[in-house]
């Protein structure tokens, strides 16, 4: 087991804690980098959406897991960040452009969201953003000059200094830039006053408010910054899917969101990687053992929403700390191996008592 | 030097006047103890002087500044800290993440230097951190250092939110009821530290109290309250010997 031996206050705020670390990720950061030179086209597509979806799931993370305020609308904000980008460069706008309008437009739709539903929490706010994804969803449908309605429209392929952005293999790394991106500012933002202000609002608002904690400032904020990052996700699903329709930002998207989020694991920028696997994987899956499941069960229609419903259903009663606390509980396992005690993991139980979601 | 004043503040909720035309004044560098029956209007007092609630009339100022309308997320930059009665930590947090969320009213850093962690962020951080680990030392709370709140004893985080209070480096300190829930020597320990907060930092105090042996401790000046009104202010020995504070804690003849 490795005990830090820390002899300067820097070591406490330092992205990588030690070597370890460093080797880990490193080699992570190599193997994701050559893999497209190693897997098929189908892989590397759907490494590229799990990229797509983890971007998503970081913001809404930021948002759900250490805001502490719910959201059932973020498929809305994909969408916005999809249409944005797409029409953008239908109208000649580089791609290197259309991106990052596309996240800071979806993060000024998120603070205008935000704004206006600052004194709720909990079920009513679900229920607000659940509106919010629903009228979004039905200007995509009417408004036709610009979203061609129904029908929808082709997008184009994007270049960057005249290269294009092509299949499967283009895509995955420019999602990947991307993600690394996301993933530099929310763990940056964690580290400093801001994020300490969204855990302490999650926590407790009135203390946070008597620490001079501005919660209205903050709470939009933390709205702003879950949605740009979920409209630079729109931006990349537009080119993964490669023709938009306002039929694919429903609510069924948001509760996939949602189930990232919950599924991998509340207050943890891992965990929202680590649903985005869960969620893109489990369909591929279902596909692959269909056929082989008995009595029929394979055929059924509506099969793969009910086992995301029952997955999210497991992991809040068993796994309240999702897979990222599996994958913690694993590491101390193989750390203390054979030394496992029945008390090892109280941590996370006392975690999930008092885990808020008001 | 007169540090805080209230002058003749009132709230009423619907039909009840919780505090009814309450004055007082506190000077620099003592420790004010307010008493009184459960109900009595203590912690809607701090909860005023916090701004959570707002007075129907009434003015009140620190140093010479009038906060009677500020919002409450501005107290704490005005060099106003509190503690709560049931304990309002950040549960899932660290205990340095804590006391480091105290000290935010004094961090000055733009949100896209936050977001990029430039130079000039990592700089503040170092030196809140610097702050926190003096507060740390000072309630000999290293050892807890890295623990989630959720996981310490009750004691300890008493202590903690005492800390938390101390990382915002106020010049008036509110505590309400710092020995609820405590034994009889951690209520002790607890005495001492306000002894220490008043003469090694200067810190002047104003605390709602049950416990009349702490009361008698560290307090220069008590207030005693009822159904909202001041019945008596004064030394401790002189508050509790007053006829109207026996009658309210002992019952007698109500004098209306």
């Amino acid at each position: 087991m490795r005990t830090l031996f820390r002899t300067q206050y820097r070591q406490d705020i330092a992205l990588w804690k030690h070597n370890g670390d460093r080797f880990w990720y490193g080699l992570l950061a190599v193997l994701v980098f050559i893999a497209p030179m190693v897997l098929g086209e189908f892989y590397i597509g759907e490494m590229g959406a799990v990229y797509i979806f983890a971007i998503a799931g970081v913001g809404l993370m930021l948002l759900v897991g250490y805001t502490g305020l719910i959201s059932l609308g973020h498929a809305a904000f994909l969408g916005i960040g999809a249409y944005v980008n797409a029409v953008l460069l239908k109208m000649g706008v580089p791609f290197l452009i259309t991106l990052p309008v596309a996240g800071l437009f979806t993060a000024l739709c998120g603070a205008a969201i935000g704004r206006p539903t600052l004194r709720m929490s909990g079920l009513y706010l679900a229920i607000a953003t659940l509106a919010f994804g629903s009228i979004v969803g039905t200007v995509f449908q009417k408004w036709e000059s610009v979203t061609g309605g129904f029908d929808g429209f082709a997008v184009p392929t994007p270049e960057i200094f005249g290269f294009p952005i092509e299949g499967a293999t283009g895509i995955y790394y420019v999602s990947l830039v991307v993600l690394l991106f996301v993933l530099w500012v929310s763990a940056n933002l964690l580290r400093s006053p801001a994020g300490r202000a969204m855990v302490a609002i999650r926590d407790s608002e009135v203390s946070a408010q008597s620490m001079g904690i501005h919660l209205a400032r903050y709470k939009t904020m933390a709205f702003a910054i879950s949605a740009g990052m979920t409209g630079l996700a729109g931006a990349l699903f537009a080119h993964y899917v490669r023709y938009l329709a306002p039929d694919a930002f429903d609510v069924l998207l948001s509760v996939q969101f949602v189930t990232i989020v919950f599924v991998g694991g509340l207050g943890s920028l891992r965990g929202a990687i680590l649903g985005a696997m869960f969620v893109r994987l489990l369909p591929q899956f279902i596909a692959v053992v269909r056929d082989d499941l008995p009595f029929g069960i394979g055929r059924l229609p509506g099969l793969e929403p009910s086992l995301f419903g029952l997955s999210l259903v497991l992991v809040i009663l068993f796994q309240p700390a999702g897979l990222n606390g599996m994958w913690l509980k694993a590491k101390v396992w193989f750390q203390a191996f054979p030394f496992k005690r029945q008390t090892s993991f109280r941590r996370q139980k006392s975690y999930a008592k008092s885990e808020r979601l008001r | 030097m007169i540090l805080f004043q209230a002058e003749d503040i009132s709230v009423r909720f619907g039909g009840i006047r919780a505090v009814d035309s309450v004055s007082f004044d506190v000077k620099q560098g003592e420790v004010f103890s307010i008493i009184g029956p459960n109900g009595a209007g203590k912690t809607t007092i701090f909860n005023l002087i916090s701004r959570i609630y707002s007075s129907t009339s009434g003015k009140l100022t620190i140093d010479g500044t009038d906060f009677t309308r500020t919002p409450a997320y501005q107290i704490a930059s005005l060099g106003i800290a509190r503690t709560f009665q049931n304990i309002e930590l950040f549960p899932n947090a660290t205990l340095l993440q804590n006391l480091l969320i105290g000290r935010h009213c004094h961090s000055r850093v733009g949100f896209l230097a936050e977001l990029g962690f430039l130079p000039s962020v990592r700089k503040a951080e170092l030196h809140h951190r610097e702050k926190v680990e003096d507060v740390i030392a000072f309630l000999g709370l290293q050892r807890y250092r890295d623990s989630l709140i959720a996981n310490l004893p009750y004691g300890v985080r008493k202590v903690v939110e005492l800390g938390r209070a101390l990382c915002i480096e106020p010049k008036l300190l509110l505590l309400d009821e710092p020995s609820s829930g405590l034994n009889v020597e951690e209520t002790e320990g607890m005495g001492f530290w306000i002894e220490d907060i008043k003469k090694d930092l200067g810190i002047t105090v104003i605390m709602v109290e049950h416990d009349m042996a702490l009361v008698n401790q560290v307090s220069d000046r008590v207030m005693a309250l009822n159904y909202g009104k001041v019945l008596a202010m004064g030394s401790p020995r002189e508050v509790q010997s007053h006829p109207e504070v026996v009658k309210a804690y002992l019952g007698g003849e109500v004098a209306v």
